[in-house]
Parts: structure tokens; sequence; C-alpha cells
């Protein structure tokens, strides 16, 4: 199958290494991936802030870059939520409808769709400490909400488990907000510092080395919190685990 | 803790008197004599306790600064962190009690619909439930809005020549600012639960909708009380000042000419009205004085006896994670020799049932769970939010009320859906925030400065030859991408965080380095 690959503008501006262990993970499971050139946004933060006006280009952008793919899949939990759930600035047409429907975050992907049954090559042996998005955990459903009274299930957990040697621990409050919240997280810096102070405090009491999430902004802001109040936790993209990151 | 001023054991007079309290656990004592010089560190003096916060400054009709008010909240740590892990108890004991209940989702879907059918057929219930109270001899009043509400009430208590009301906690009188109003007519208005008695004696509203003194410390209500009603300011052990204050309080309820009750459900079939406490002091506002009068808003109707069930099983477990109130209270009539009123109140309902993507938030019980859960309100304190109603759902009903002064609020959120999942009527809270964020985008509620940031972020990230030129090194990254991706630049980020560290080079350069120019 043919896959257009969206690699979002914070991933591609400061962590580049995450879009490529996608790409090469993907790429691993035997997919053709295509990195459209002239992608740029989903339209997120403008229309997470209310700017709904102001994304219709962006959105219209999006989906002339990623028309014509069996799927197009992101290594980011909140813009695929946008995508999938809010991404109707632009005009509903049955081509943008059936894209909105073809978009996947990176777990769900492997998870629902490829179901690898091994990561051979990885290996990764770590305490290490998951960190689920809201997006990503409410929104996609990625895994089970401590708030519902329903089954456990863990998509990335399934994941992980694939790999050789991780330790994992489980923090006090694990699914609470970090407080990234994307615009809300200059809008409400105080709060939202103050969040990911609790958050990777939370982590490493827990005894966790590593962070790991489906969601880089979540872990940029965490580690900008973490380096500030002087956390010692180090921080990767489940897509680097899964691609066979040693460390 | 009570100093001694006699001095019998003959210690410095230059001590510290609380240095000599004797029952002073932390004191050390050598020979039978307490160890009182610099060395033995029989105790360090107590620092003064930490100072409460204030909420929001209110400007009259200018949008309220939310933000400020958290920073405020935050940089007082002993109550930060004392609200934090008192709102997250009940949070944790909410989820013991839901996972106690195999049914509970199927519950949550029932109470939802309920409120739902109801809702939807208000007008005819609350006919029904009119005349089902007038059959119980109770006289029902229709008040359009909060000063028709506070009239009404008034007006009542003027013919009864009642100068006194005693009354159990309501949001909706809060929402009808009842208690300034009564103070601007004369008649004193004495709080029965404890914790909103004490937010009344500090003069300052509820911070929360089930424990509106949630913000405080002991250190502060004993601060409070001494100025009110003459406790020991030194002394904040809490069953000292929970009997104080019921020893000052009781007989001012015993006294009073007229009652109040709030109201939890009114059940049109039996005309009668429910309300929940976990003091009984509904009970006494209701019982004590011949004169009861029930504020009741027009969205607590629910049909009939049995559907109240449903909304028990989810009320208490959901606010406070107690399987029930202590006190369930019904009143469907007045009292033998004494007289009963209902006030039923539109206040702005009317109007919020006709909003298309807002009308759900009128199935709120009031429990307070979206609040206990919400990561923001539990660091920000309720009184941040300088409204009535305060965490998820005051972000989606204080704009019916006033859309520039609480233009703000919505966007104190980081939509993480926790709201929605804990809400026992299934309001979706997280999707109404974001709803009212374009909502008060298109009428204009939101700063020149961001919308014209905005525009600029959705011209560049529309057009990719000028996108790539302004993320092209790292460098300029940092300095534009935190620019449109994160509003206000770097200096809201790095204040308290640290920045990303910039790579050697995009994604998107890797990638034409790696793989060529074209696919």
């Amino acid at each position: 199958m043919r896959i257009g690959l969206f690699v979002p503008c914070y991933i591609d501006a400061f962590f580049p290494e995450v879009g490529i262990a996608t790409l090469e993970l993907l790429e691993r499971l035997g997919h053709d991936v295509v990195y459209p050139r002239d992608q740029t946004c989903c339209g997120q933060p403008m229309a997470n802030s209310g700017f709904n006006v102001d994304c219709a280009a962006t959105e219209a952008l999006f989906a002339r870059n990623f028309s014509g793919f069996d799927y197009v899949v992101a290594p980011s939990g909140s813009c695929v939520h946008h995508v999938r759930d809010n991404f109707d600035a632009v005009e509903q047409t049955k081509e943008v409808r059936e894209l909105r429907a073809r978009t996947y975050e990176l777990v769900e992907f492997l998870h629902d769709i490829v179901k690898p049954d091994a990561f051979p090559w990885a290996r990764f042996p770590h305490r290490v400490g998951l960190h689920n998005s809201c997006g990503a955990l409410r929104r996609l459903r990625h895994a089970h909400a401590s708030e519902l009274n329903e089954p456990l299930f863990s998509k990335p957990m399934d994941l992980l488990s694939k790999v050789e040697g991780i330790d994992f621990v489980t923090p006090a409050r694990p699914d609470e907000c970090c407080g990234f919240g994307g615009t809300f997280s200059v809008f409400e810096e105080v709060v939202s510092a103050k969040m990911g102070y609790d958050k990777v405090s939370d982590h490493a009491r827990a005894g966790a080395e590593y962070i790991v999430s489906a969601d880089t902004s979540c872990l940029m802001h965490q580690q900008g919190c973490a380096e500030r109040i002087g956390v010692p936790l180090k921080f990767m993209h489940i897509a680097q685990i899964l691609n066979g990151a040693r460390a | 803790m009570s100093s001694d001023p006699a001095r019998p054991n003959g210690e410095s007079p230059m001590l510290h008197p609380e240095l000599l309290a004797r029952d002073d656990g932390d004191a050390v004592y050598r020979g039978g004599r307490r160890l009182d010089h610099a060395e033995a560190a029989s105790k360090p003096l107590r620092p003064q306790p930490e100072k409460q916060p204030r909420g929001a400054k209110i400007h009259g009709n200018r949008p309220v600064d939310q933000a400020d008010a958290a920073a405020r909240f935050i940089a007082a740590p002993e109550h930060e962190k004392m609200h934090d892990e008192r709102l997250w108890d009940l949070r944790q004991k909410r989820d013991r009690e839901m996972h106690g209940i195999a049914e509970w989702e199927e519950l949550r879907a029932l109470a939802s619909a309920i409120k739902e059918h109801t809702l939807t057929r208000l007008d005819e219930y609350l006919d029904q439930f009119e005349a089902n109270a007038r059959s119980n001899g109770v006289h029902v009043h229709w008040a359009r809005d909060a000063a028709e509400h506070n009239r009404t009430v008034h007006g009542l208590l003027a013919d009864h020549g009642a100068k006194s009301l005693i009354k159990s906690k309501s949001m909706l009188t809060e929402e009808c600012g009842f208690r300034h109003y009564m103070a601007s007519v004369g008649i004193e208005v004495i709080e029965t639960d404890l914790g909103e008695r004490i937010q009344q004696l500090d003069n300052e509203d509820p911070s929360h909708v089930v424990v509106p003194a949630v913000h405080k410390l002991r250190t502060d209500v004993a601060q409070v009380f001494a100025k009110t009603i003459g406790t020991d300011p030194d002394n904040s052990d809490v069953h000292y000042l929970a009997e104080a204050e019921r020893e000052a309080n009781r007989p001012l309820i015993l006294a009073a000419d007229a009652g109040m009750t709030g109201c939890n459900f009114a059940v049109a079939e039996t005309g009668s009205v429910v309300v929940c406490t976990n003091e009984g002091n509904a009970d006494l506002s209701a019982n004590v004085p011949k004169l009861h009068i029930a504020s009741v808003g027009i969205e607590k109707i629910i049909p009939r006896l049995e559907h109240l069930a449903v909304f028990v099983r989810l009320l208490s477990r959901s606010a406070l994670g107690s399987p029930i109130t202590q006190y369930t209270s019904h009143f469907r009539g007045p009292r033998e020799g004494g007289e009963m009123h209902i006030v039923l109140v539109d206040n702005g309902r009317s109007e919020r049932l006709g909003l298309a993507e807002f009308w759900t938030s009128l199935k709120c019980i009031r429990c307070g769970a979206c609040m206990n859960t919400c990561p923001v309100y539990r660091r920000s304190g309720g009184l941040s939010y300088g409204a009535t109603y305060s965490g998820p759902i005051g972000l989606i009903i204080d704009p019916t009320f006033n859309a520039r002064k609480y233009s703000n609020l919505p966007f104190a959120s980081t939509l993480n859906g926790s709201c929605t999942n804990v809400c026992p009527v299934k309001i979706n809270i997280h999707e109404q925030i974001y709803a009212w964020r374009r909502e008060l985008v298109k009428e204009h509620e939101v700063p020149f400065t961001k919308k014209a940031a905005m525009k600029a972020a959705g011209e560049l990230l529309s057009r990719p030859a000028a996108y790539r030129a302004a993320i092209a090194t790292a460098d300029a990254a940092l300095a534009h991408l935190p620019r449109f991706v994160l509003y206000n630049g770097l200096n809201a980020w790095g204040k308290n965080r640290e920045v990303p560290h910039p790579p050697k080079q995009t994604f998107h350069s890797w990638y034409r380095a790696n793989r060529g120019e074209k696919p």
C-alpha cells in the first residue's frame, strides 16, 4: 500500500529524528512511503485557538498534498485528532471526507492496520514511563481512560511489549494532562509549566529513565520543564524505540 | 496553640510564648526540664502561615484575566499543593466508587437521556411540576431573571415581616447575587453550610460548587473566624474551628424568621423538591422557621420519582466519591402551621436551551466532578475564574451570562477531555469549550494581537515556499515557529521552560539530502 507521510511542523523543525524513525519504520515493515514536499501543517494551531477561518487555506493545502494515498500516517496524536475530528474549515467534499477517515496516527496504524508480530530489530533495556497524550488517549482512544469503567487496553503498550528489555514504570497519575495544550502552553504559561513540572516529577518518582510518547509536542513541553527544574529524564518518541533506537 | 503567659516552669521571658506551650509535641526534655536554649533545637519557630491568594480581579465588564489569578494561586505553593491533592483525592475516591458499580457507564447514559428528554419537553414538565406543587399546598412563583428572583423573595420576606433568613447552599442564589441584594434591603442572611458560611464570613464567593471553601487552608479559616466569631487566631485545629462555628451559628439558626433551600432535583410527578446535603443543614433551613422558600432553576426538573434513583446513585459518587449524601431530603409541602414557596428561576436558561451547540450544558447536576478532575482548575483555584461557575462547566456556562467578561475562560483549558469522561450526565464539556473558542472569535471577543498572530500563521502555513524560507535553518525555525505554532513567541514559552534544542537540520532538509530532490 502507498502511504503519505505527514511530518508535523514542530517535528520537522525541532525533532527530525522522529520523522526519520517513522519513515524508516514504515519502510522496514514493507510499505511504500512518500513524503509530499509541499506539506506544512494540518491547521490545528489556528483551529484550537478558535480561528477556524484562518486555517481554511492550510487545510486545503493539506488536502491537496495528501489526496490519492491509501493511508496518511503521522507520528502525532493531536494532529491526527485535528484532521479526523475537527478539520472542517475547508469544504467537506467527498475527497476531503475520505482523506480524513484515511488519516492515521502511527500507533493506531501499526496496531490496527499493519499488525506486526514483532520488532526484532528493537531492544530497549530501560525503565520507561509511557505518556499518552490527551488527544491520543481520549479522542483517538489509544488506551483505556482511567475515568471510564471499561476494560483495560493499550495500543502503545501492546506495541512496546513486543520490544525486548523494556521495564515499564507507572506514575501515580498516569492519565493526568502534562499541560502542553497547544496555544495553552503560552496563553496560560504558568499553569502549563506547573502541570509539566508535576508530570515529570511524577514520572521521576516512579523511577522512569525515559518518558515515551506518541506525541512529540507533549514531550517537547515536558523536556523543557524537566530541564528547567533539573529532573534527569530522557524523552523519546515511540517511533524511535520501535525502529530500534538504543538510547 | 495557646501560649501560657504565667510561665509556671519559670522559663526565660525572652522565649517566644509558642516555645513554652505545654502540649508541644516537638519539645525536647532532659531531666524533667524542657531544653530551650539555642543549641537544644527543641522546636523551630513556626513560620507565619502562607497568606491566602485572592481570586481574579474584577473590573466591571472587562475580560477576566484567569491566567493572572491562576499564576498568583500557584505562587502560594502551600495552597496550590493542598488544593491539587485534596481535589485529586476526590477524583480517586470517585474512581473507586465507579469501579464498584458494573453498570456505571449505562447509568451515565441513562442520566443523560433522562435529562435530554426532560429539557426537550421542559414546558410540559414545568407545568406538571407547578400543578402538583400547588395541589400539595405550595405557592409557586416564576422569575424571569435574577432581579425578579430577588424581588420575589424579598416580597415574601416582607409579607411575613422576616428580618433574618437562614439558607442552605445554592449556586442559583450565587448566580442571582442574592446575599448582596438582601444586604441592600436590610435582611440578614445566614448560610448554614459550613463551607459556604466560611465564604460568607470572608466576604468571598464559593470557589467550588460542592466544596465552596476548598481553596482555603485551615490557617485561613482560623483567620476568618478570629475576625468574625472571635476564635483564637493561632488555633487552626479543625474540630475547634467547626465547634466554634456551630456554637456561633446555631443560635442564629434557631432565631431565624425564614428559611431557604436550593434544589438538586424537582420531581414533576410529585411536585416535590429534593435537596442533597451532608450536614443536614437544608433540613434546618426548611424546617426550623415557619416560612420555607426554595429557589429552583428550571433545568432541575426530572419527570418521575423513579428517575431520581439514577441521579442519586451518580451525584455523590461523582462529587465526593461517597455512595450517597448523608441527607437526601424531600420537601413536598409546608410544615404544619407553616408556608412553603417555590421560586422557579429562568435567568438565561431558556436562551441557553436555544443554543444548538451548548444547550446540553443544562444537563449539569452541579456535582463538581469536572472541577475535581481538571488539572487546570486544581492548580488555579476556583476564584481565578472570577465567575459564579468555575472549572470546566464554568467555561461553557459563564459566557452565556456575559460573553465579553468571560471571553478568556474557554481558553483556560488544555482540551484534555477528562471533564467529559467524568461527567455523570455525559456533557461533552471539552467539545463545547472548543466550540466556545470559535464562537468568541466569530463574535470578535478576543484580543486584536491574537487575531493578527493567527491570521499571519494561517497565511504562512498555507504557502509552502514562504514557510520553508521561514524555518530554513534551525535558528530561523526557533525564531519563527513558536511564534505561530505557539501564538505569542518564545518569551512565554521560555519563562518557565527550556526551549527545544535546535537540530542540525530539519526533517525536510534531511529528506532532500538522503532521498533526493523529488520523490
